[in-house]
């Protein structure tokens, strides 16, 4: 009659296998067990045809009294906001928070790996020092993250070898943020945390963002050393020096590892990325910082490699890059076809017929797709139907994909014009004339339209047409502009990166690469990257034109770059598409093709889609 | 409960998870703000405006530093774009001629600079032949020469601005400072080549230490020291609406951050901002040179 605690026994348990989640998670497996309920691996079955996994937490509330009840719901919902405000690579993403009966659910993006302390149990002797340090300096990221959080820094309050997941790229990812809060200046807390990782002022309530620094290097202590700080006395590590359970360490980590450690706050770094930064730069010092950069992370090459999704013959190279477009992918192919293709399943639902071969990427208005081609036309089709809507001609090949702005579709064209198209009409509004074929793409951009020229002219024009400014380069810009911040950014087959004032056209900076380039510059978080015949893909800083990092692949990289989350994706003549980590460099996984790849890739809802010169068309997990 | 979080997940706004429940007005946001700014101060043509301030202190009995402003408009045709030039420079103390090398380094940066912006001055659809990043490192090693030759031993800081267009860029050696203030704050642009600073980003001292560490003058790198020089040059858009304020250590290292930006943001205009701060920096002892620089350029 009364609901107390004592509930009938399926209050209490864990889910079985194959329980389904509000009509949609169904759960496969308990992969963690805490004080307030399991955590399951599920399956979400709003992709039918991808296996997406998720992590359900659940939080069974057993308490009696109302007000202890209200307490811990507010609490796991505190979590569940703060996570829902949190972007970063090393903090899963959540997904969904519900309540059924007296048990709460948040869903989590699903970590395949193990957590630290699995790991450091699991490893028959000591944790390589530079392991340890990947881990240590990605930690100090995440934290830095999450302390300069706005408007309140947040304090995680709970570091320890438990709540770090290593996944299966030997990367980290911050789990559990059951007690971090925003930190207040002046405000104190009550003692929450876990004993042995946990600096002396916490005990007293005060922790901030230096008691994450302490937990922290109590985490690589515990990593580097085996020995559980929760069975030793608090605040003991003085008396267990590192080096000499672990000879192994380098004088450098352990001093870092000492600072972080101190009894009182203000003889420990004073902001963690202090800590990062003495690191980084016992890493130099050991070298390890140069073995992690140009390591693959040790399982991104499990021998299976990585299996596409799906992969669609056409019937010749595809040299163009896709679109996605509602549940479909469009890609045209040099066997003159523009292809729609379903973006689950990679069944085809239309093709579409020019006469000559398509190189270029289609561009979408109001479910009418867009598609240059070599037959000198720019066609229109019904996204549906794929039947013709209409068809603009121009006097050349058409290489240079369309832009559509303003209610018009400007493209450029191998007969010397850039043309400006009345989308509804397809009748000419302007074309203008240069002295040489136009196979980059324009870009479109505060009312200007920035598009380069083969014989080597940067052009910036108004809506109307009229010049603003002009710019030259040595040789050929066949790579597409991209404009951020008031500058435009473009490679050109001189070797050069370009970075020009987007309103008046003089250089800001030019950057050197070692060969000519026609790859379309990617920009974000003031980060340029670019491809180049020199094998490479670059990442340039954009304020200092200085390089960030530079990743070598076996072959020219003529493909452009693209940006998903934390990862960059590129392809390489060497037929490979690559995923990068954008921040670092360093590789996560390749997938190989049969035949150069020269288009650049889409990614769309966690899938990569990739045209090759092999023929197909392949979907890929990011 | 549930609704509240997929309004989180929407990205819909809700009151933050530290809001204050009492808050009985609205306050405007920032980008309101902002918006007032821009409206009141537009200008046509547009223009970069500033103020300078300087004092020797109270506790030296000579100026080392140096300070150099030049704005140029262009009214009339569509398509000018404004031009402007600031450089401060702090002579190193404890060197001869600490006021001979910041003089040297910023006229001979100058006229370097004027140079080559002579074509583009008359006749703007002239290409400038070097990108403004190489501009400004060529003009910086010109002054490292000049300066070498012109007072062996000596040395100074350099933090310039060339600001054309949307754009400003910031050529910048030793200790002297560019912020730049908006949004009701500021932010540290340049960093600086001292020791105590290598120190604090080290974590081997904290910052409260390094304000008052003995070396904090020490400098690891400065025009006029070492055949290499290596300046930090970067390209940022001009703080919009908002302020770029440069400055030597006489002044940031007296008055904390966040006084320095409000009174930028709270004086009715630039000369009284500049006027104040250097006031300010003298009323905390004035024990090293002063300089300042304050630009706007309004919308």
């Amino acid at each position: 009659m009364t609901p107390t605690g004592d509930e009938p026994e399926e209050g209490n348990t864990q889910l079985e296998p194959g329980t389904v989640l509000v009509n949609r998670y169904v759960i496969q497996d308990v992969i963690g067990v805490g004080g307030m309920g399991s955590v399951y691996r599920a399956r979400d079955q709003h992709f039918p045809t991808v296996v997406k996994l998720v992590a359900v937490k659940e939080m069974i509330n057993r308490a009696p009294d109302p007000v202890v009840r209200k307490t811990i719901v507010q609490n796991f919902e505190r979590e569940a906001n703060i996570l829902a405000t949190l972007n970063h690579p090393y903090i899963p993403r959540i997904y969904d928070y519900f309540s059924e009966g007296n048990r709460s659910y948040l869903t989590m993006e699903f970590i395949n790996g193990k957590d630290m302390e699995a790991v450091i149990t699991e490893t028959a002797g000591f944790l390589g020092e530079d392991r340890v340090l990947g881990w240590a300096i990605e930690l100090c990221d995440v934290l830095q993250f999450l302390h300069s959080h706005k408007p309140d820094p947040i304090i995680f309050r709970d570091m320890k070898p438990s709540n770090v997941m290593v996944n299966l790229q030997d990367h980290i990812v911050l789990v559990d943020f059951g007690i971090a809060k925003p930190f207040q200046v002046g405000q104190k807390g009550t003692m929450i945390g876990t004993e042995g990782y946990s600096p002396p002022e916490q005990y007293r309530g005060e922790a901030g963002p230096l008691a994450d620094i302490y937990a922290l290097g109590a985490t690589i202590h515990h990593a580097l050393s085996r020995r559980d700080p929760r069975l030793e006395p608090p605040f003991s590590f003085g008396e267990r020096p590192l080096r000499k359970i672990n000879p192994a360490v380098s004088l450098e980590l352990e001093a870092v590892i000492n600072t972080a450690l101190q009894y009182s706050p203000a003889d420990r770094f004073q902001s963690i990325d202090a800590m990062k930064e003495a690191l980084m730069a016992a890493g130099r010092k050991t070298g390890a910082l140069g073995r992690l950069a140009s390591k693959t992370s040790p399982m991104s090459q499990s021998p299976s490699g990585i299996k596409p999704l799906w992969g669609f013959q056409c019937e010749d190279e595809i040299r163009g890059a896709p679109l996605y477009h509602e549940g479909a992918v469009y890609i045209g192919s040099y066997d003159h076809n523009l292809y729609c293709i379903n973006a689950a399943d990679g069944i085809m639902r239309w093709k579409f017929a020019t006469e000559g071969g398509v190189v270029t990427r289609p561009a979408v208005f109001e479910d009418n797709i867009f598609i240059g081609s070599e037959d000198e036309r720019l066609h229109v089709v019904s996204a549906h139907s794929g039947k013709p809507i209409w068809t603009y001609v121009t006097n050349g090949r058409v290489r240079s994909s369309p832009r559509i702005a303003e209610g018009h579709v400007i493209v450029g064209s191998d007969d010397l014009r850039l043309h400006a198209v009345n989308i509804n009409t397809g009748r000419p509004a302007w074309r203008f004339e240069t002295a040489a074929p136009i196979r980059s793409t324009p870009f479109v951009g505060q009312d200007m339209v920035y598009v380069g020229c083969e014989n080597g002219d940067f052009y910036c024009l108004d809506f109307r047409g009229e010049l603003k400014w002009h710019f030259k380069a040595k040789m050929a810009i066949t790579s597409s502009p991209c404009v951020a911040d008031g500058v435009v950014y473009f490679a050109s087959l001189d070797g050069i990166v370009y970075a020009l004032d987007a309103r008046a056209g003089w250089a800001i900076w030019r950057f050197r690469m070692g060969k000519g380039s026609i790859s379309s510059p990617y920009v974000t978080e003031g980060l340029i990257f670019v491809g180049s015949a020199d094998n490479h893909i670059y990442a340039i800083d954009a304020r200092t034109a200085k390089e960030a990092w530079r990743f070598k692949t076996d072959h020219q990289v003529s493909s452009s770059p693209t940006i998903y989350k934390d990862a960059l994706y590129c392809g390489s003549a060497d037929g490979n598409l690559y995923c990068i980590e954008y921040r670092t460099g360093r590789l996560r996984w390749k997938f190989a093709t049969k035949g150069p790849i020269t288009g650049a890739p889409l990614v769309y809802d966690d899938i990569v889609y990739i045209g090759s010169t092999d023929h197909f068309l392949y979907a890929l997990l990011a | 409960m549930k609704k509240n979080f997929l309004n989180w997940l929407r990205g819909k706004k809700t009151k933050p998870l530290t809001a204050q429940a009492d808050v009985s007005t609205v306050p405007l946001s920032e980008k309101q703000v902002d918006e007032v700014l821009a409206e009141g101060q537009r200008l046509e043509p547009q223009q970069v405006l500033y103020a300078c301030g300087q004092s020797v202190g109270k506790q030296r009995d000579h100026n080392e530093d140096n300070l150099f402003a030049l704005s140029l408009t262009f009214g009339g045709e569509p398509g000018n774009y404004p031009l402007g030039i600031f450089i401060i420079a702090d002579g190193m103390g404890g060197h001869q001629y600490g006021e001979v090398a910041s003089s040297t380094a910023i006229r001979t940066m100058v006229a370097y600079l004027l140079r080559a912006f002579q074509p583009f001055i008359a006749n703007p659809s002239e290409a400038l032949d070097q990108s403004i990043q190489d501009l400004m490192r060529a003009a910086i090693n010109e002054a490292q020469r000049a300066v070498t030759q012109a007072a062996p031993g000596s040395g100074t800081t350099l933090t310039a601005a060339l600001v054309l267009g949307q754009q400003v860029t910031i050529g910048h050696v030793g200790d002297s400072r560019a912020y730049a203030i908006h949004h009701g704050s500021g932010e540290t642009l340049t960093r600086d080549h001292s020791l105590v600073k290598r120190l604090e980003e080290l974590g081997q001292i904290s910052s409260e230490e390094a304000a008052i560490h003995p070396q904090r003058n020490v400098l690891y790198r400065a025009l006029g020291q070492g055949e290499v020089l290596e300046p930090d040059i970067f390209t940022a858009p001009f703080p919009q609406p908002g302020y770029l304020l440069l400055c030597s250590d006489g002044l940031w290292s007296v008055i904390p951050e966040i006084n320095l930006f409000n009174f930028v943001l709270t004086a009715k205009d630039l000369p009284s901002a500049c006027q104040k701060l250097v006031a300010a920096a003298n009323e905390a002892g004035g024990p090293d040179n002063i300089s300042v620089i304050l630009i706007q350029m309004p919308i």
